[in-house]
């Protein structure tokens, strides 16, 4: 689903964003993405959803290569991922259901598709309740459910969440942790940046972690055989 | 369809003052652009007044055979840039000069032999009148050998055409100065509203719109807003002109106003002005998201 190989950033000003990095991700895969802050988490977030373009190597996703993605593509590519970010990037002037509604909409859904495809996800995030609700009437938690559900409203393959938690206490952040956890056993690849070590190892997902733009430990390379050693 | 519709009049709704002044700039700059036009209608029509006056006349030597005559004048009625001939008898033009110049009546009353020679007066169709044509004609008059004098106003139909040519370049230079204007004003207009729905691009883009998606009610705001515009400057514009012709004390009376099809061009240059300051603007936006 996704592959990275040899990736390396730099940015204008000179600055090294990712230096030789390789990994896959595999469908089904739930990956956590950890290290600290400038380590290059974002970096490759934001080259999965081709909103930045590697220096050198090779992006692959969902069968697009990101490295030579023509502008016209970005639009088909991003339709095929959700993503979700950590300060929600709702639309403060419509309603949770007129949100999710947008990227059906902006997408040229059917007109008539549309109510029945949000109410399925809200359903999903558990916000029935709140589809008329405003974001400034929601609480962190629930602005976070509403861009969870927009992100999975056009049914991605893979959902792509940049510290979706970084914002929410901690109810609010095991409630969303649970809601993704729930979406990648119906199927969804997830890729989830975070530096909240305690979430990463309440569950024995793969994780990914980077150090000054590099990989510096893969628990699907680095310890191959701990699932077995432990059936 | 009913998206992008409902996209751009939301942007009338969100920033009304921007909208306003957006659309008020292009009903002065399209003001200023229709004042000229009727200025240049009207100076037209006032030249081709003065040009159906245009007239060569070629004397004719005394005792010049009649037949001689009415063969030449059939000659010159067929050259392609001639519109009318009238032979003028020498008998006919006394009877004129005397009908016509009241203040010498006595003195023709009391003449003994004609003084006045007969002549052949040429009237040239229109798109023939300028300058280069008439000299051309009074020449080829001059080559029939009874043709005693060609005379025309020569100075003044060089000034026709200076003023002709004057008013052309003029027009063509302010016109495209407003449009600049308008376009670069329209422009900043819609960039203003971009920055302000900044975040909501960027959302749009994040979730798969294209970019046509996302210029589409751009596109359209800019095009109402030239609309809106090109329908007041025609507002203003008929003001103006009411203004002016009542106020002028019957002076000019006599002025027109544009046509039904100049009104559409006005207000379909409005549109185009409104979507190129749009899609400038939110073409270079487009690209540094």
């Amino acid at each position: 689903m996704i592959r990275l190989s040899h990736v390396y950033k730099n940015y204008p000003n000179g600055a090294l964003a990712l230096k030789d990095v390789s990994f896959r991700v595999d469908r089904g895969e739930f990956v956590f993405l950890t290290g600290h802050s400038g380590a290059g988490k974002s970096t490759i977030m934001k080259l999965l959803f081709a909103e930045q373009r590697p220096t050198s190597g090779e992006v692959r996703v969902s069968g697009y290569d990101v490295s030579a993605l023509r502008p016209d593509e970005v639009p088909k590519l991003r339709r095929r991922l959700g993503v979700v970010f950590q300060d929600f990037r709702l639309l403060e002037d419509r309603t949770a259901a007129e949100n999710i509604a947008f990227a059906l909409e902006v997408t040229g859904a059917r007109g008539d598709t549309i109510e029945a495809r949000v109410m399925r996800v809200l359903t999903q995030v558990g916000l029935t309740a709140k589809s008329r609700a405003y974001p400034r009437e929601l609480s962190g938690g629930e602005q976070q459910r509403v861009a969870i559900a927009r992100a999975l409203v056009n049914d991605p393959a893979i959902l792509v969440a940049d510290e979706p938690t970084g914002n929410l206490d901690e109810r609010a952040t095991r409630g969303v942790f649970q809601l993704l956890r729930d979406i990648n056993a119906g199927g969804t690849v997830i890729v989830m940046a975070t530096h909240d070590l305690d979430l990463v190892r309440q569950a024995s997902y793969r994780t990914i972690e980077m150090r000054e733009g590099g990989v510096v430990f893969d628990s699907a390379v680095d310890e191959p055989d701990d699932e077995e050693a432990a059936t | 369809m009913k998206l992008l519709t409902r996209e751009a009049l939301l942007s009338f709704r969100r920033a009304p003052l921007l909208s306003v002044l957006s659309i008020t700039t292009i009903a002065f700059s399209l003001f200023t652009l229709g004042l000229f036009g009727l200025v240049a209608i009207n100076l037209r029509q006032a030249l081709q007044g003065l040009e159906e006056r245009v007239e060569i006349v070629a004397f004719v030597l005394r005792g010049t055979p009649a037949e001689t005559i009415t063969l030449a004048t059939q000659d010159i009625a067929a050259f392609p840039e001639v519109q009318d001939v009238t032979y003028v008898t020498e008998e006919q033009a006394l009877a004129r000069a005397r009908r016509e110049l009241v203040e010498f009546r006595d003195a023709y009353r009391d003449l003994q032999v004609n003084p006045l020679p007969a002549s052949i007066e040429v009237r040239l169709k229109p798109g023939n009148r300028d300058a280069a044509t008439v000299e051309r004609v009074a020449q080829r008059l001059r080559g029939f050998g009874f043709v005693n004098d060609v005379r025309y106003g020569r100075d003044w139909v060089q000034k026709l055409d200076h003023l002709r040519n004057i008013t052309g370049i003029v027009g063509l230079v302010i016109g495209l100065a407003f449009a600049a204007v308008a376009v670069v004003i329209i422009g900043v207009t819609i960039r203003l509203t971009l920055l302000q729905r900044a975040r909501e691009i960027s959302i749009m883009r994040l979730v798969g719109a294209t970019n046509w998606f996302i210029r589409g009610p751009f596109l359209l705001e800019g095009a109402l807003k030239g609309l809106l515009g090109g329908l007041l400057s025609l507002v203003l514009c008929y003001a103006g002109y009411l203004l002016f012709r009542d106020q002028s004390g019957g002076t000019f009376a006599g002025l027109i106003f544009f046509l039904p099809y100049q009104m559409g061009a006005i207000v379909v240059f409005g549109v185009l002005l409104g979507l190129a300051g749009s899609l400038v603007s939110v073409g270079r936006h487009l690209r540094h998201v």
